[in-house]
């Protein structure tokens, strides 16, 4: 599978880049939201993609039966998602009201500090 | 402890202000007592470095690089320590008279005092870094002190010429501190005096000895550094008498006479030291006496000092480092005592103009007499200890083994220039008819009288009894520049030989200089031009193009443009992760595929709601291929054992599309703001950025550098964090900071949003403010 997600994750970092070289502001946190949903499955994936086998303890075990995906990564993905999201929420609260006073959606308009 | 006595004059700097709310104008008195004690701890010592002990004080700072706060007191560095301490105890009783009433007096007894401290730590420290961190904290406080009268233009330019000329050699010194820690494989000076033979047969031996040269020679102002040492006379003349002759400059002489036994005797060494030392001691001399602001005179006679001391340890021989020591000894007692008369007329005739000057002696006897001792030691006139340090020091250029004839020429000529310096600072002010000055001429107070009084006296006591300084001082000194046990006998009559005849003639030569001072002057006006073109020119220009190419470089990269920025980012993340990828690790792309028909299904909704996204000119439909991304990596998450992963980005992703359904309908609708040609040029740089992290991915599966940490996780999940999901108990247990870390920067973010949300609430109800948050924004 991992070469299938290897090209998957390609095609999601080039949208992103795409999208972020955009003059337009929504654009450009689009293109951030693509990123980082990219980077987190670049981390999930490099660590190994097992199928079935959930990081879990049965119940009465001090230790899983088989082998278990490596939880680590996940963990690791888990805080960046969270962390995506409290950035995406800043950034578009912060886009929204960037225009309010811009009135443009153009990132060429808000690059004099005096306006 | 010495190291806690010497560092806490820090502490001391920064109660300055409170002593000064207690003692008000009597402060400089009350911290001359701390170098004064501090001089009489160094005097206990000597006994024991008498004696040829080396007294330690071992104190570990960072042990696992190699670093210390070991002091080490041999002989160079007990003569270097009584140096500061006693010069600095007069210099700040003198402070105390000649800044009377000043505004900022605190400030530069702060300053001042730091300074002391930094350069006993200098020449004290045993550890290559501790040396390096107080050389550089002697190079900051000069800054401080040169631009004391900061409201004067001049005085700023030059306090950052000062800086940027020696701390710029500090980045050099540093590179070779490494390079000779590196060699030698020590980090302790005391250690590295003991392996001369290696280090100069090492590889490193040239490219170090560059470095440290050239911290050595900026610091100490020679040829073709020498320029900012003049300029740095616009500090108060407290600090000139203190930091540019006696003390800070020579912190670059310490520094080659420290290494002298390690990296001493080559014939790169010889070379450098002695040519580039005569050199700088002939131009000192020489541009001195084109000069007749005395505080320039005795500045650039300072730069001759300090190029006759260079050359001597070039020299090396026996004879050579003997003069060297003692030739340190007298030019820091009379030309401490010379800056502060220089001072002293300053303050009282409210000149520095030795032409304007005239019949001074009258009017202030005390310092008459005073500058005359001083200055026939400058001379080096019998019987003064000056004239010991001369004698020796012709004796040594006669026996110098390579360039004698060149170096004999230059120091003579060097000799005859100084003896005129020394008649025109000592004699024009105080002889001749008196001259109107802008104030009316008095005897200073004792306090300025004092110190140049005892230095003066010094140079007379120690002419007179020279066993007084070579039975135990210089002997242990010269033995440390030496490296091994060194005799010295001084005396002031060495019989009729070819330096007394040299020392006559120049003499004569001087006093005819002397009398033709104001007609030579003339002529060498002539010049002008010619030295205005000086290695001083090269520093403005330096000056000029660091301004130039910031100035252009900034208009091409910080343009303004984002995109422009993260296109650069992007080039070099290619350049980078392409360059070690290709052409360090031929990609080893392993290919065993094993997909499952609903996978592949899941993969390419998302793969396709990324590319849709990029390409629609629909905010909706952005949106929309936004979420069946999200949707699509959240299956996936789950097909591929990961359940918390999938929950938490089934939670966000829905949270995110409401949230851009929310705010993205009310921005305007997309235009298409870029050219066809920016579109391919930035559809192929997203694509080579596609391309790289697909192979980046692959080549990353094959390769575990390290044995992963998890296995540990796994097993003590249960056992010792009592969680049976141990993604969970990673996230609340082993790297509960991390999650610590995580909230905060969420309740961050939230403030943020609920901020910008409330500044908009208040701006409708009151339309006025919003005038000012627009230009805020």
């Amino acid at each position: 599978m991992e070469p299938v997600m290897a090209v998957a994750i390609g095609l999601l970092y080039a949208a992103a880049i795409f999208l972020m070289l955009r003059r337009s502001i929504v654009k450009l946190v689009i293109g951030l939201m693509l990123l980082s949903n990219a980077a987190n499955l670049l981390i999930f994936t490099s660590a190994g993609m097992t199928r079935g086998a959930p990081p879990l303890i049965p119940e009465g075990l001090a230790a899983p039966l088989g082998p278990v995906a490596d939880p680590l990564p996940q963990a690791v993905v888990l805080t960046a998602i969270v962390i995506a999201f409290g950035v995406l929420a800043f950034a578009v609260v912060l886009i929204r009201r960037a225009y309010e006073i811009v009135k443009a959606d153009d990132l060429d308009k808000m690059k004099e500090t005096d306006t | 402890m010495m190291q806690l006595a010497v560092l806490s004059g820090f502490v001391l700097a920064a109660f300055a202000p409170l002593l000064h709310r207690w003692f008000g104008a009597g402060t400089s008195f009350v911290l001359a007592a701390f170098p004064a004690a501090l001089a009489l701890g160094f005097l206990s010592l000597m006994p024991a470095v008498m004696d040829g002990e080396v007294v330690t004080y071992a104190v570990e700072w960072v042990p696992s690089l190699g670093m210390s706060l070991t002091f080490v007191i041999d002989g160079l560095s007990l003569l270097f320590a009584l140096l500061i301490t006693v010069i600095g105890t007069f210099v700040l009783i003198y402070a105390g008279g000649y800044l009377k009433g000043h505004p900022d007096l605190v400030r530069f007894h702060i300053v001042l005092v730091a300074f002391m401290v930094s350069m006993l730590g200098l020449v004290l420290a045993d550890g290559l870094i501790t040396l390096f961190v107080f050389w550089e904290l002697t190079s900051i406080t000069s800054y401080l002190l040169i631009g004391f009268n900061h409201a004067d233009l001049e005085a700023r330019k030059s306090a950052r010429q000062g800086l940027f000329v020696t701390v710029g050699g500090g980045l050099a010194l540093m590179a070779g501190l490494v390079m000779l820690g590196t060699a030698g494989g020590s980090w302790s000076l005391a250690e590295l005096g003991t392996m001369g033979d290696v280090l100069r047969e090492h590889d490193l031996y040239a490219p170090l000895l560059i470095c440290l040269l050239l911290g050595a020679f900026t610091k100490s102002a020679q040829f073709p550094f020498h320029f900012w040492l003049p300029n740095a006379m616009a500090a108060p003349t407290p600090v000139s008498a203190y930091l540019h002759s006696a003390t800070m400059v020579k912190a670059g002489i310490y520094l080659m006479a420290r290494l002298q036994p390690s990296l001493g005797g080559t014939e790169m060494w010889i070379g450098i030291l002695s040519v580039v030392g005569a050199f700088t001691m002939f131009t000192g001399a020489f541009l001195a006496i084109r000069h007749t602001n005395i505080k320039k005179l005795l500045a650039y006679s300072t730069i001759m000092a300090l190029g006759t001391l260079t050359m001597l340890l070039g020299i090396g021989t026996e004879g050579a480092l003997i003069a060297f020591v003692t030739f340190l000894l007298a030019h820091s007692l009379y030309k401490g005592a010379l800056f502060m008369v220089a001072g002293i007329l300053d303050h009282e005739t409210g000149t520095k103009d030795v032409t304007a000057m005239g019949g001074l002696r009258s009017l202030m006897p005390v310092t008459a007499l005073v500058a005359m001792l001083a200055a026939l030691s400058l001379a080096g006139i019998p019987p003064l200890f000056g004239f010991i340090a001369k004698e020796l020091m012709f004796e040594s250029v006669l026996e110098a083994g390579a360039f004698r004839w060149l170096i004999l020429l230059l120091a003579f000529s060097a000799a005859f220039l100084t003896i005129g310096v020394a008649a025109i600072v000592a004699l024009r002010p105080f002889f001749g008819e008196r001259r109107a000055t802008p104030r009316v001429a008095h005897e200073a107070p004792v306090s300025m009288l004092l110190g140049p009084a005892v230095l003066a006296v010094l140079s007379l006591l120690l002419g007179l009894v020279p066993v007084l300084a070579s039975m135990g001082l210089l002997t242990a000194a010269a033995s440390a520049v030496m490296g091994e046990p060194v005799t010295v006998s001084l005396s002031l009559w060495h019989g009729v030989n070819l330096p007394l005849i040299l020392s006559l003639v120049s003499l004569a030569l001087g006093y005819v200089l002397f009398r033709q001072w104001d007609r030579v002057r003339a002529r060498l006006a002539r010049l002008d031009p010619l030295i205005a073109r000086g290695p001083e020119s090269g520093y403005d220009a330096f000056m000029h193009w660091i301004t130039v190419v910031s100035d252009w470089q900034t208009r091409i990269l910080q343009n303004g443009y984002m995109r422009n920025y993260l296109m650069v980012m992007v080039l070099t993340l290619i350049a980078l992760i392409g360059n070690s990828l290709l052409l360090r690790h031929s990609p080893e792309i392993a290919f065993h595929l094993d997909v499952r028909f609903h996978e592949v299904v899941v993969v390419s909704l998302m793969v396709m709601g990324a590319l849709f996204a990029a390409i629609t000119r629909s905010r909706l439909s952005a949106v929309v291929s936004v979420g069946i991304m999200g949707f699509s990596i959240a299956l996936t998450f789950i097909l591929f054992s990961a359940p918390d992963l999938g929950i938490t980005q089934l939670l966000v992703e829905t949270l995110t599309v409401i949230l851009l359904v929310l705010v993205l309908f009310r921005l305007p609708r997309f235009a298409t703001l870029s050219t066809p040609l920016e579109r391919v040029r930035d559809f192929l740089v997203a694509g080579c950025v596609g391309v790289l992290i697909t192979l980046l991915v692959l080549t990353a599966w094959g390769i575990d550098q390290f044995v992963p940490i998890s296995g540990y996780m796994i097993e003590n999940s249960v056992t010792l964090a009592h969680g049976r999901n141990i993604v969970n108990v990673i996230l609340v247990d082993y790297r509960a900071l991390d999650t610590l870390g995580e909230i905060f920067v969420l309740a961050l973010a939230a403030i943020g949003v609920i901020a910008m949300l409330k500044l908009r609430a208040t701006e409708k109800s009151k339309p006025a403010s919003k005038e000012k948050e627009s230009t805020d924004g």
